[in-house]
C-alpha cells in the first residue's frame, strides 16, 4: 500500500540498481587487499557503480588526536550495511567526513564513482547521499509539514525572484501542490501523518527519528547514512523503523548505519564494518564477524582469551 | 477553494474577512488613527493641529513597521543578529542626497556641498542598491560568524559608517568635475521635496497647489495650508510603501525560499545536509534586508531637510528592535503591528499623553526633583507626580526599557510570534483535499482509501 507510494516515488534508483550490479563487482575486492596509490587510483576510475560508497585511507586528525587512522571500507548497492565499534572508535568523525562536514586530513571518498572528498556537506547531499543525525534535528519551529516541504530537491521557489515575482509565482505554486502531495504520502508511509501540523519540537524522540529519515528520503537519495537512528527510540517504534528501513531497501535504496547495538545489527545488516581505535577492524558478513576475536577483544576489552 | 468554502461555512463571510492579516492590520491601525483623534478632540485641537498629529502618526507608523519587517528578514527568517540597522539606513540616505543634490560645478561656498544632480528617483534607486550592496560586503566575511559574534561585526559597521560620515577627509572634493561630499559633521542640507518630486512627475503639482487652498479655505485651516497637506501626504505616502514592503516580505517569506531562511535559522548545519546551500541563502536575504533597511533611512530623511551624522546613532537600531519584539519576529504581520504599537504608544504615545494631562489640567511643574518630592512628606504627591509627567521626554526610553523587561518575562515571542505562519505559497491549513471532501473522509480511513 503505502510502500508502493515511495518505490513509485524512488522509481529512478530502483530501475537504476540492477542496471549497475551487473557490472562485476569482483575485481574490486582483489584490488582491496593491498592498495597502493596509482592502484588506487585506478580503480576508483573503474569503480563499478555497483558499489556507490568507497573510503579509501581515510584520515582524520584533531589536533595531536587521529580520531580515523587509514579507514577503508565500502559499501554495496542496495545494501543493509552497518557500521559498528566501541566509543571513540570514529565513526561519527567518519561519517563526518564522508557527508562533508569535516575535511579528512588524508584519504579519498568517492561516491559512485566519483571523488566527493572535501565537498561541502549540501553538495554531498545533492548527489544522493543524504545523512540523518545522532540528535536528530528537526526544525523546531517549523511544522512537521514545513520540515518535510523544505526537503525535496529542486524547488523551483527557492529561487528569490521566482518565489517574488508575480508572473513567475505560478509556477512555483504548480510545483508547491506537487510536491505537497508528495510530502503526504511520506508522512502517511511513516504514520506520521496526524502530526503534520504540530511544531517539530513537540514531537518525541522516536517520532523525530521518523522525521529526519522522511525528510531525508523526501530528497530522493541513492544511499542514505544513518547515525545511531535507534538511539532513544522505544522497542514498538524501533521495530517500525526497522520495518520501514527493510522495506525501503526492498525498493532499492542502499544504506550504511552507524549503530552501538551490536544485536540490532548483527541481526539486521547483511554486512558489518568494524572500526576500532580509528582503523577499520574486520568487515564482512554478521556471523564471521561476530566470531572474530579481535572483534570480541575489541568490545570486551581484551580480557577474553 | 474547498478551504475557502470551509472558511465561510465556519465563520460566516465577515469571518471570513476578518481572517486576512491585511483587513486586520488596517484595523489596528485605524484604531490607533481613531485614538490619536479623540485625544486630539480633547487637548481642543483645531482641525491643523489635527491633521498634523494625523500626519507625524502616520509617518510614524510608516517608517517603524517597515524597519520593523526589514529588520524582521533578518531576525525571524534568517536568524541574523543585524544590531546595525541605522548604519545602513545612513548608507541609503546619503546616497540618495549625493546623487540627487543640486549639482555645483565651482567649488561650493563653505558649510555648503553639492551633489551629482540626478533625479530623486535614480537617487533612492542608488541609495537602495548601495546599501544591500554594502550589506553584501559585510556578510561576506560576516556570515561565517556565529550570531553573537556575527551582531558585533554589525554594530561595530554601523558605529563605523557614522564615523566615516563625520571625517573631514570626505567632507567635500571633486569627483567628474562635480563638487561633491559627506559634509563631515555639519551633514548635507537635502535641497529636495519628495512630495513635490513625486507630484511633479505626475504632472499633478498644479491642481494640487490650487485645491489644497480651496480646501484649506473650506476646512478652517488658515493661512498657508500647503505644509500641513504635504506632510499629510508623505504620510500616506509611507503607508503606501509600506504596503509594498509587506507585500513583497509576505511573498517572499511564504515561499520556499523564505522556508529554506526559516530553516537555516533553526539549523543551519540539518538544512545543509538537505543539499541547501545556505550560504547564498544568507548572502541574498542579508542584501535584502539592507536594500529595504537602506529604502527605510531614505524615506525616514528624505522630508526633513537635512541630514548630520549625530542622527545616526544606535538609538534608532534599537528602536526597530523594540518594534519587532513587540510585534513578534518571525511573523511579518507581527512586525507591522509592532512598528504601529511602538510608533503609536511607546515613540509618540507618551508625549501625546503628557500634553493631553497639562492641557485637560492646566498645571505646571516644578523646575527640580527635591522641589517635586518635597511635598511627600506632606502626604501630597500630586506635585511629583506632575513633574513625571512634565519630564516624558526624558522618561520615554525608561517606559520603553520597562517594557521590553515585561515583555521578555511575560511573552517573549511578542504580539504574533506564537502564531504557526507556515512558509509555502499556498494554503497547508487544511489536510489534503481529498481528506476534506466529505464523501471520502472517514477518519484513520485514509490508507485503507488508497488501496484498489
Amino acid at each position: 500500500m503505502a510502500a508502493k507510494e515511495v518505490s513509485t516515488m524512488s522509481d529512478t534508483t530502483a530501475n537504476d540498481s540492477p542496471v549497475e550490479t551487473n557490472a562485476p563487482g569482483a575485481d574490486v575486492e582483489i584490488d582491496e587487499a593491498e592498495s597502493q596509490d596509482s592502484a588506487v587510483e585506478k580503480a576508483a576510475k573503474h569503480t563499478p557503480r555497483a558499489v556507490p560508497l568507497r573510503v579509501e585511507g581515510l584520515r582524520k586528525k584533531f589536533g595531536g588526536i587521529l580520531a580515523v587512522d587509514d579507514a577503508s571500507f565500502e559499501v554495496e548497492a542496495g545494501s543493509l550495511t552497518g557500521l559498528i565499534g566501541p566509543n571513540g572508535a570514529g565513526k561519527s568523525t567518519t561519517f563526518n567526513c564522508v557527508t562533508g562536514v569535516h575535511h579528512p586530513t588524508a584519504g579519498q571518498i568517492y561516491f559512485q564513482g566519483e571523488d566527493i572528498t572535501g565537498l561541502a556537506p549540501n553538495q554531498v547531499a545533492n548527489r544522493g547521499l543524504v545523512r540523518t543525525f545522532q540528535i536528530a534535528r528537526e526544525l523546531e519551529e517549523m511544522t512537521v509539514l514545513e520540515n518535510m516541504l523544505l526537503a525535496p530537491k529542486g524547488q523551483r521557489g527557492e529561487s528569490l525572484l521566482r518565489s517574488v515575482l508575480p508572473g513567475l509565482r505560478g509556477s512555483v505554486i504548480k510545483q508547491e501542490k506537487e510536491v505537497l502531495e508528495k510530502c503526504w504520502e511520506m508522512l502517511e508511509f511513516f504514520e506520521i501523518d496526524h502530526l503534520a501540523h504540530e511544531y517539530a519540537g513537540n514531537l518525541s524522540g522516536g517520532q523525530r527519528k521518523l522525521l529526519e529519515l522522511a525528510r531525508a528520503l523526501l530528497t530522493d537519495p541513492t544511499m542514505l547514512l544513518l547515525d545511531e537512528p535507534f538511539a532513544g527510540v522505544n522497542p514498538t517504534l524501533e521495530d517500525r523503523l526497522l520495518e520501514h528501513i527493510h522495506d525501503l531497501r526492498d525498493d532499492g535504496y542502499t544504506f550504511l548505519i552507524v549503530e552501538h547495538d551490536m544485536d540490532l545489527i548483527m541481526q539486521n545488516c547483511e554486512r558489518v564494518i568494524v572500526m576500532h581505535q580509528g582503523r577499520v577492524l574486520t568487515e564482512g558478513e554478521p556471523e564471521a564477524v561476530k566470531s572474530n576475536e579481535e572483534v570480541i577483544e575489541a568490545y570486551l576489552g581484551g580480557d577474553v582469551e | 477553494m474547498s478551504d475557502a468554502e470551509s472558511t465561510l461555512e465556519d465563520q460566516g463571510v465577515l469571518g471570513a474577512v476578518w481572517d486576512h492579516d491585511a483587513v486586520k492590520l488596517t484595523a489596528l491601525v485605524g484604531a490607533i488613527f481613531g485614538i490619536y483623534v479623540l485625544g486630539g478632540v480633547l487637548l481642543d485641537f483645531g482641525m491643523r493641529q489635527q491633521l498634523n498629529s494625523i500626519a507625524q502618526l502616520a509617518f510614524l507608523i510608516g517608517v517603524f513597521a517597515m524597519l520593523a519587517l526589514a529588520l524582521n528578514l533578518h531576525w525571524g527568517y534568517t536568524g541574523l543578529f543585524n544590531i546595525g540597522v541605522i548604519g545602513f539606513m545612513a548608507i541609503g540616505i546619503y546616497t540618495t542626497a549625493v546623487l540627487s543634490k543640486g549639482a555645483s560645478l565651482t567649488e561650493p561656498s563653505a558649510g555648503t556641498t553639492g551633489g551629482f544632480g540626478l533625479p530623486l528617483w535614480v537617487g533612492i534607486i542608488g541609495g537602495v542598491v548601495a546599501a544591500a550592496l554594502f550589506g553584501g560586503l559585510v556578510a561576506l566575511p560576516a556570515l561565517r560568524l556565529r550570531a553573537d559574534y556575527f551582531a558585533i561585526v554589525t554594530v561595530g559597521i554601523s558605529e563605523i559608517v557614522r564615523f566615516t560620515l563625520l571625517e573631514s577627509t570626505f567632507q567635500q572634493g571633486q569627483v567628474f568635475g562635480y563638487w561633491v561630499g559627506l559634509g563631515g559633521g555639519s551633514g548635507l542640507i537635502l535641497d529636495f521635496d519628495p512630495t513635490e518630486r513625486l507630484l511633479g512627475a505626475l504632472g499633478l503639482l498644479e491642481p494640487y497647489t490650487a485645491s489644497v487652498e480651496r480646501i484649506g479655505i473650506r476646512l478652517g485651516i488658515g493661512a498657508n495650508p500647503k505644509p500641513v497637506f504635504d506632510t499629510l501626504l508623505y504620510g500616506l505616502i509611507l503607508l503606501v510603501f509600506l504596503v509594498g514592503f509587506y507585500v513583497l516580505l509576505q511573498r517572499l517569506g511564504n515561499s520556499p525560499y523564505g522556508r529554506v531562511l526559516k530553516a537555516i535559522r533553526e539549523d543551519e548545519e540539518a538544512t545543509k545536509s538537505l543539499g541547501k546551500d545556505t550560504n547564498r541563502f544568507k548572502i541574498k536575504a542579508f542584501m535584502i534586508g539592507c536594500g529595504l533597511m537602506g529604502l527605510g533611512g531614505i524615506l525616514f530623511y528624505a522630508a526633513q531637510g537635512a541630514i548630520t551624522p549625530s542622527a545616526f546613532r544606535p538609538r534608532i537600531t534599537f528602536f526597530v528592535w523594540i518594534a519587532l519584539i513587540i510585534g513578534g519576529a518571525g511573523s511579518n504581520t507581527g512586525s507591522v503591528v509592532g512598528g504601529a504599537v511602538f510608533a503609536a504608544f511607546l515613540f509618540r504615545g507618551p508625549l501625546f499623553f503628557k500634553n493631553i494631562v497639562q492641557e485637560t489640567f492646566q498645571v505646571n511643574a516644578v523646575d527640580t526633583f527635591a522641589a517635586a518630592a518635597a511635598p511627600l512628606a506632606s502626604a501630597n504627591p500630586i506635585p511629583l507626580v506632575v513633574y513625571t509627567i512634565d519630564s516624558m521626554d526624558q522618561l520615554q526610553l525608561v517606559i520603553m526599557g520597562l517594557v521590553l523587561i515585561y515583555l521578555m518575562h511575560n511573552r517573549p515571542e511578542g504580539a504574533l510570534g506564537h502564531r504557526k505562519e507556515a512558509a509555502s505559497p499556498i494554503q497547508l491549513r487544511n489536510r489534503r483535499d481529498r481528506e476534506t471532501d466529505p464523501s471520502t473522509a472517514t477518519d484513520g480511513g485514509q490508507r485503507g482509501v488508497d488501496d484498489e
